[in-house]
């Protein structure tokens, strides 16, 4: 097994979580209209995130942030044996432009999947995809995120890991090939 | 873990505690689900489930049918009562002729004890028992504990009465089992003529006082006393079993503590329990109605995760 390769240190993390803030501010103002959805398991962090550092920089304590479970919504679930984790919406996505969040978007699948589970509560007005990591060279869907942390280029057989300070040693995104 | 050790769900004796824990915690996501403005998931829109009642239902048709409906799953219907059963046609060949139009899950009641097992012998669809005569309800004892474990936050060191007709009913056999594995103290309670002769070795206490059973629990299960099942007289008189074992307001109020009451349903009101009792906030009667839905979607969704 090779070296794992860093793609994100915790300083460039800050960085690129702050930069991905400001872009959506520049689109939705004080997101008087918009929600966050980060998908379960591990795109609620950066939900959480985002959440947070945007009511850093906007002054405000309102900006709504739900986490949404897909296990139910996957193709997938007979092969793995998927676990369902919790799905916590406490507010109406009804005509809201709802921002999606995952940590990593490699094939699409799970956003496919978060998609239909998202219509379970209603038709929003306009969805937008953001994701910390994309391996743009993956997909099997066409699916495409607005907001991208960072673009890597790897093959299937790599993997991506993601590591939060809420669950793990700190913020890092490292690149694992087998 | 993250799938059943088990193939069918034939009884409660058959699952492992972490079955039982895997159930119940995928039965909470599905709460959440049937809460949900659109309350449908497609998780088994390949699957077509045949439902097989050949003995009478309501609560539990409805519920597994509505599980079944809220996973997209196909659904066919089947009653004994308007079928060829009638017509002198064998159990295996009935189930034979409904698969052979692709059906991949059975749920099945039936008044025979063993029948679901019987079937899982002998047909290659995977079989979800339903009921099958005086033996085991699995899905009612597990929606049972997913109420319990709601209310009172666990299961493990509660104690639960389990009141009524014993001998005849299939719900206290699979909650014996099922609250046994997950660590609670079970008691039965009911007449003497309505008690297995061997109950108290699965390991639970027997009473036959209705008031001492109420003064030790912190759930009492009511059962239905079950008429059709009885051929003989197994009590004088309705209204003396009502006098000993009946549970109402008065009984209730003059206790020391709080208990929860459950019943399985249909409820016999001014027999086994009365109205006040069962309308009270005490009573997670229709709860357990709603839970049943949940339980029965995390079962169909469990056993179809399974290859």
């Amino acid at each position: 097994m090779m070296k794992p390769r860093i793609i994100l240190d915790s300083k460039h993390f800050e960085i690129t979580v702050t930069r991905l803030c400001y872009q959506l501010i520049e689109v939705h103002n004080d997101f008087s209209n918009t929600v966050i959805i980060g998908l379960q398991p591990r795109g609620i962090y950066l939900a959480k995130r985002i959440q947070a550092k945007l009511q850093e920089i906007l002054k405000k304590k309102d900006i709504k942030c739900g986490s949404l479970d897909i296990t139910f919504y996957r193709d997938d679930f007979r092969k793995k044996g998927l676990v369902p984790n919790r799905t916590e919406i406490d507010f109406i996505i009804e005509e809201k432009n709802v921002v999606l969040v995952d940590d990593v978007l490699f094939t699409g699948r799970t956003i496919r999947a978060g998609l239909d589970a998202m219509l379970a509560f209603g038709r929003p007005n306009d969805v937008e995809l953001l994701v910390l990591i994309d391996r743009r060279l993956s997909r099997h869907l066409p699916i495409q995120a607005k907001y991208v942390g960072k673009t890597i280029d790897s093959i299937i057989s790599e993997k991506v890991v993601v590591e939060w300070k809420e669950t793990d040693k700190g913020d890092k995104v490292t690149l694992i090939s087998n | 873990m993250t799938a059943l050790s088990t193939k069918h769900l034939l009884g409660i004796k058959d699952l492992t505690p972490d079955d039982i824990h895997l159930i119940l915690d995928t039965a909470e996501s599905f709460k959440e689900v049937i809460n949900r403005p659109i309350k449908k998931v497609p998780s088994l829109r390949d699957i077509t489930i045949a439902n097989l009642f050949f003995e009478n239902s309501t609560r539990t048709k409805l519920s597994f049918e509505l599980a079944e409906k809220r996973l997209s799953a196909d659904v066919i219907n089947f009653a004994a009562s308007s079928s060829s059963v009638k017509k002198g046609e064998t159990l295996i060949d009935t189930v034979n002729n409904i698969l052979a139009m692709k059906v991949d899950m059975v749920v099945m009641r039936h008044p025979n004890p063993g029948a679901a097992v019987f079937l899982s012998k002998h047909i290659d669809a995977k079989i979800v028992n339903a009921g099958d005569g005086a033996h085991e309800h699995p899905t009612q004892a597990l929606l049972d504990a997913f109420s319990i474990r709601e209310k009172l936050g666990s299961i493990k060191g509660k104690k639960i009465a389990i009141i009524g007709d014993i001998l005849h009913s299939r719900v206290a056999l699979s909650n014996i089992f099922c609250l046994q594995k997950l660590g609670a103290e079970v008691m039965v309670c009911g007449p003497t003529t309505l008690m297995p002769k061997y109950i108290a070795s699965l390991g639970v206490k027997v009473e036959h006082n209705l008031r001492k059973a109420l003064e030790w629990c912190d759930v009492a299960n009511m059962l239905r006393i079950q008429l059709e099942r009885q051929d003989i007289k197994y009590f004088p008189s309705l209204r003396e079993y009502t006098m000993l074992f009946g549970l109402n307001k008065e009984i209730l109020d003059s206790l020391s503590r709080k208990i929860v009451i459950m019943h399985p349903g249909p409820i016999n009101r001014g027999v086994e329990i009365t109205s006040d009792v069962a309308d009270s906030d005490q009573s997670i009667i229709l709860e357990q109605v709603e839970n049943g839905v949940a339980v029965r979607m995390a079962v169909l969704f469990l056993l179809a995760g399974r290859g």
